[in-house]
């Protein structure tokens, strides 16, 4: 009996579609990760003579040989700091309020279509705003201050929306489970929707400080300063950070300063990779101790 | 209990005198609606202390929600309405002097799927009374639950092990445990077994018949034998309407409406 399970008549033709899809899904991926190693090998090549302990020492020199990013470094530790103290707990709080707190209604959907257009919005906007009230109205100054505060608007919807979408995603047997054993809306949040979303919110806000450690627009627009010979001691104090710095550099006609500005990019990406490596730890601490 | 004076449900002046025979927990022509549209119309039924009290009907009849009106679950359905008064104790659990929250404390509940939180078997366990003050010995009201659950013997050397791990029938177990837990009177069950296997079933209705010695259980079961094996009183819900209600073996046997009768002889539903 052969002809029992012989194909029929499309089988292969389907079989091929899905076959193809599957590569060209692979393809892509592999392009993604491709272009991403280039940058990086480019940037460590030409950077890679110049980073020293001189260079993550000293401050920003006309002679290229004698250039650090000292003064960029320290001012965007500093921003990236503030900008998590400001944007984090507000923005938990918002997604908390939206998510479990605030009835459906037309405002809640308003808000709800108003943050997914900020996020949208480009950061030189974001700039402007910060310039106009943080800098000028509440008399902030070009200090680190009101560079924190106008980047944590700028990630503020990012985090609020990643937040959600993690609270979202805590299945609604947990809440009841919760309720039915005489836990206030509170308790609740507190033992197990926070921990259950803990994860997708991290992640989120990781995503978003990621973004703020590289925004150039905003920080040029409320005059955080090219040339810093200092290092910020309080948070009124000026200051620059590295995209500034590494613009600055690649700015300049000659090689050298080119070469100096892809340093500077492998200390960011450095930055950026002790963050993640940061949060995958929080992640899985926070994982295991929920036991 | 940190509670105010007020909202103790025994404390309160709307409080009865309750007699012997009087039942612990009681629903007096209670209409629920979402959003305009009528889940159960004008509902009595009684749950008499230390008893099983089964409420039956096809799928939409509004069982489940007359179910979470005893404990207020339904506050969390946006747009649902009642009417028409939950008595516990002689007191009504929707007047406006009454936390809800207290309420589910007394009330316990079991819900359909096992719901056990992602988090150690003990600690599922000893979270409820511990968030609501429980001042004793955490270790043995941890150990004295799972014991009346017929969990204990399966979990005592995992207790700190992730209640996931569980079987469904185990998670289930552990789902009343963690109700009997907070010493309730009144456990409330909806649908408890249907989403487990045979084995697991017979195991949680042989439980039944063990917590019916101290408590007061309501429960909610689409499966007729279930519902003739294990309950002393049934009520048969259609269409949000309250059929029929009575001692089990008089609803199954001698039931006294046409609807009824219909519908455990498996002619619908």
């Amino acid at each position: 009996m052969n002809m029992v399970l012989e194909s029929t008549a499309n089988l292969a033709r389907r079989r091929l579609k899905a076959r193809l899809f599957h590569l060209s899904c692979m393809a892509l991926t592999w392009l993604c990760l491709v272009m991403l190693a280039v940058l990086l090998i480019h940037a460590t090549r030409q950077g890679l003579p110049w980073l020293d302990v001189q260079f993550l020492r000293d401050f920003p020199s006309r002679f290229p040989e004698r250039a650090g990013i000292k003064s960029a470094l320290y001012g965007t530790l500093w921003l990236i700091s503030l900008t998590a103290a400001f944007s984090i707990p507000i923005g938990v709080a918002a997604a908390i309020y939206l998510e479990e707190y605030a009835k459906r209604s037309r405002v809640n959907s308003l808000i709800e279509i108003s943050l997914a257009n900020l996020a949208g919005v480009p950061s030189i906007v974001y700039g402007i705003l910060g310039l106009t009230i943080f800098v000028r109205w509440l008399g902030l100054g070009r200090s680190v201050m009101a560079g924190a505060m106008t980047m944590s608007l700028l990630i503020l919807p990012i985090i609020i929306i990643a937040s959600r979408e993690a609270l979202r995603a805590v299945p609604d047997s947990i809440r009841q489970a919760a309720s039915a054993l005489g836990a206030t809306q509170w308790q609740t949040i507190r033992h197990h929707v926070i921990p259950s979303a803990l994860p997708g919110i991290l992640t989120g806000t990781i995503l978003a400080l990621s973004r703020a450690i590289g925004e150039t627009a905003p920080l040029i627009m409320i005059g955080a300063l090219t040339y810093v010979a200092f290092v910020p001691k309080g948070p009124m104090d000026a200051f620059t950070a590295l995209p500034i710095q590494i613009f600055n550099w690649v700015s300049r006609p000659q090689q050298e300063f080119h070469e100096l500005a892809a340093a500077g990019i492998v200390v960011l990406l450095a930055v950026l990779l002790l963050m993640n490596a940061a949060a995958v730890i929080i992640r899985h601490r926070s994982q295991r101790n929920r036991l | 209990m940190m509670v105010d004076d007020a909202l103790r449900l025994e404390a309160h002046p709307a409080a009865a005198v309750s007699s012997s025979e009087a039942p612990l927990l009681e629903a007096r022509g209670v209409t629920i609606q979402y959003a305009g549209n009528v889940a159960i119309k004008g509902v009595s039924v009684v749950a008499i202390e230390r008893s099983i009290t089964a409420i039956i009907g096809p799928s939409g009849c509004g069982k489940s929600t007359l179910l979470r009106a005893f404990n207020r679950m339904n506050d969390f359905t946006v747009d649902a309405q009642l009417s028409g008064q939950i008595m516990y104790r002689g007191v009504d659990i929707y007047h406006p002097h009454i936390d809800p929250v207290e309420v589910r404390r007394r009330i316990g509940m079991v819900f359909q799927k096992p719901n056990p939180f992602p988090k150690s078997i003990y600690r599922n366990v000893a979270w409820g009374p511990v968030i609501n003050g429980f001042k004793g010995d955490v270790q043995e009201l941890v150990q004295s639950s799972l014991e009346k659950a017929a969990l204990w013997d399966e979990v005592k050397d995992r207790l700190n092990e992730s209640a996931l791990a569980l079987s469904g029938g185990q998670q289930q177990r552990l789902c009343i445990a963690r109700a009997l837990a907070l010493q309730p009177e009144v456990i409330l069950m909806d649908e408890p077994a249907s989403a487990l296997d045979p084995v697991s079933t017979a195991r949680i209705e042989d439980l039944l018949f063990e917590l019916k010695e101290r408590y007061t259980i309501v429960i909610v079961t689409h499966n007729m034998q279930q519902a003739a094996r294990v309950s002393d009183f049934t009520a048969f819900l259609d269409s949000g309407r309250l059929i029929e209600f009575g001692e089990t073996d008089q609803v199954f046997t001698r039931p006294k409406e046409k609807r009824t009768e219909d519908y455990v002889s498996g002619r619908f539903g």
